[in-house]
């Protein structure tokens, strides 16, 4: 036990050093916890409950668009804002910036809740690849639609509020990170908290047998729904900080994104390992610094490289990094081996 | 919105026949669909890019001056060695693993696929011009390019076609029993993994076919693929497997629906309507089988 708090504490320290010790890496560390955030979160559908999503990518751009819009709107006419498509017609101050952020990631937090719990009922009923198809239709179907609405700023996009001047230079680099950070945290801590119950367990009875836990006497509609509502949650939190990040809301490429952001989340979980607790953290972590150096050196050919990855790790890596570790060192995960019956299985292969 | 279609009943009329002629298109793509995941139990998001594929050839056909309905002829021919390469190289690995690994698979292949068209292609709206025509209807009230029939007669042919090679063919029965038990069939001395491999090849043949016929007809787009293999996707669910008909009705009435939608509420919602229509499916069909499960306890 204290191993572990030793862990945590090291980790902390290292997420609230960073910003200062890598002052370059400030907007890439802030993107790497909202990613963290998303495969987390994807991680409760996918990898515990046994619901292959394509669909928070929903969430996360309705979040998106709510912490904007809110965010403008509180103070200033949004039809003019998104009309004027970025020139500084209107400036925030700095209060009203910092006030409209935190109302905008209430909103952006709870909007897609609510949202989660409604189409939760339609669609979780839906079973395997039915429900694959109609997260992912709905996923594009969202990106679609919002790019016809021309209170936001339809085709030609929407300009986030730039950043007051407050601080000196790293001031919108820090703020940022320390925000995603902290949502990082917050996530870590409510799904560790949720894992750590008798939830945990009837997500797993669900993915491994619907009908028989079903049978068992739980109201598998009812977690399945609340898995949702959770993971809903942090993906709209993730999705309106990003919105602040990047600076810039399209409806297809940035906030509905399921080419790259929606994809991206289903794969860092796999990467890192479906239904573990970590996974996902390494996963992200590992795929942050694969894709940068893609982006980087590969510019151009990125998505031929993500569709190749996607389709290596798919075929040759199902189990991902702590599936891998679990193979080899199964004590560390607290499994009892039997050597004579392993012994015993390596000579039948 | 525009409530024009209700108050001039030829409108009506022109959408229902421009429908009726884009959903035979759709019906043939969702038949290849059907066929795949009849055979193999596979979900193929890039069935869409694949048809964008054959369309891109028949464009190149016609840009070095054949006309490109010959690509209806060439453009299968590639397609089906195309089909047969990604069976060979990534498919076949994920037969029978589990179906979300297949989607995901797939949906890789669909990302490479548009990137390197987009790269190969450009990133332009292209058509290839037939020349073929209009045709004007009831005092030209009513507008319909030759090539719309042109590509609807083509599809209903090939679509002929496919159903009597499946029925009397040796390949076409050695399919049929592998979809209806791939271990009996492995016993009784069929190679299912040629089967499989060919199965792939013919559904890509077919998105080959319908993707010539969409560059003479419509536009292509290296990103256009997705809402093709959507469309496919609602039609065969709808339909339901291996109810050839059902195919092609519920093709038609998608085709329909999507031309009304066009009208009604503008040309920027029509893709977004076709994904919640197949929301709105998915959610009545497990309403009616949830149903059908309490009437059974």
């Amino acid at each position: 036990m204290s191993k572990n708090v030793l862990l945590y504490a090291a980790i902390l320290i290292f997420g609230l050093a960073a910003p200062f010790v890598f002052p370059a890496f400030k907007v890439q560390l802030s993107i790497l916890c909202v990613l963290i955030v998303l495969a987390t979160t994807w991680n409760i559908q996918g990898g515990e409950m046994g619901y292959n999503t394509f669909g928070n990518i929903l969430f996360y751009g309705l979040g998106m668009y709510l912490c904007a819009s809110v965010q403008v709107g509180m103070f200033f006419p949004l039809a003019e804002w998104t009309e004027s498509g970025g020139e500084k017609t209107f400036v925030h101050t700095p209060t009203q910036f910092f006030q409209g952020m935190a109302a905008g990631l209430i909103v952006a937090a709870i909007v897609p809740t609510i949202v989660a719990g409604l189409i939760g009922y339609a669609i979780l009923g839906l079973r395997g690849h039915y429900f694959a198809i109609c997260t992912l239709g709905l996923g594009v179907a969202a990106g679609e639609i919002s790019g016809g609405i021309e209170i936001i700023g339809a085709g030609q996009g929407f300009t986030t509020p730039p950043f007051p001047n407050v601080g000196g230079l790293e001031a919108r680099g820090e703020f940022f990170y320390f925000l995603s950070f902290g949502a990082l945290v917050l996530t870590f801590i409510a799904v560790r908290a949720i894992y750590s119950t008798r939830f945990r367990l009837i997500l797993n009875a669900i993915r491994d047998n619907e009908d028989k836990a079903e049978a068992m006497g739980i109201e598998t509609m009812k977690y399945k729904i609340i898995g949702w509502m959770v993971s809903a949650f942090f993906c709209g939190l993730a999705g309106g900080i990003m919105g602040g990040l990047v600076g810039y809301i399209d409806s297809t490429d940035v906030a509905f994104d399921g080419r790259e952001m929606g994809v991206f989340m289903v794969l860092m979980a796999i990467l890192g390992g479906k239904g573990t607790l970590w996974g996902p953290i390494i996963g992200a972590t590992v795929f942050h610094i694969f894709k940068e150096g893609f982006w980087t050196f590969f510019l151009g050919w990125q998505y031929v490289a993500l569709g190749v990855l996607i389709v290596v790790i798919v075929i040759y890596f199902p189990e991902g990094i702590m599936g891998w570790l679990r193979e080899k060192y199964p004590e560390r995960f607290g499994e009892v081996v039997d050597e004579a019956d392993r012994k015993a299985q390596v000579e039948l292969k | 919105m525009d409530f024009m279609v209700f108050q001039y009943p030829m409108i009506t009329v022109q959408a229902c026949l421009d429908g009726i002629l884009l959903g035979i298109l759709f019906a043939l793509i969702a038949y290849g669909m059907a066929l795949q995941w009849g055979v193999m139990n596979i979900i193929n998001i890039a069935q869409g890019d694949l048809v964008i594929l054959g369309g891109y050839i028949a464009y190149f056909m016609y840009l070095y001056g054949i006309h490109p309905a010959w690509g209806v002829i060439v453009s299968p021919i590639i397609m089906y060695f195309v089909g047969v390469g990604i069976y060979k190289l990534v498919i076949n690995k994920v037969v029978d693993r589990d179906l979300f690994i297949s989607i995901l698979a797939t949906f890789g292949i669909s990302i490479l696929f548009m990137q390197l068209m987009n790269f190969a292609f450009g990133a332009d709206v292209v058509l290839a011009n037939s020349g073929y025509g209009t045709t004007f209807l009831f005092d030209s009230a009513v507008v319909l390019p030759n090539s719309k029939i042109f590509s609807a007669f083509v599809s209903i042919v090939f679509a002929i076609g496919l159903v009597i090679y499946m029925k009397k063919s040796k390949l076409g029965r050695a399919i049929r029993a592998t979809a209806q038990n791939a271990r009996a069939a492995k016993i009784l001395g069929v190679d299912t993994e040629k089967v499989y491999a060919a199965t792939f090849g013919l559904n890509a043949a077919l998105c080959g076919v319908a993707g010539a016929l969409i560059s003479i007809t419509f536009t292509i787009h290296p990103y256009m693929g997705l809402p093709y293999t959507i469309r496919s996707f609602m039609i065969v669910i709808v339909a339901g497997l291996g109810n050839l008909p059902g195919v092609a009705m519920s093709g038609m009435g998608l085709g329909v629906f999507e031309e009304f939608a066009d009208y009604i509420l503008g040309t920027e919602f029509r893709i977004g309507s076709v994904f919640l229509l197949l929301v709105l499916i998915l959610v009545y069909r497990r309403f009616k089988l949830s149903r059908k499960r309490e009437y059974l306890k």
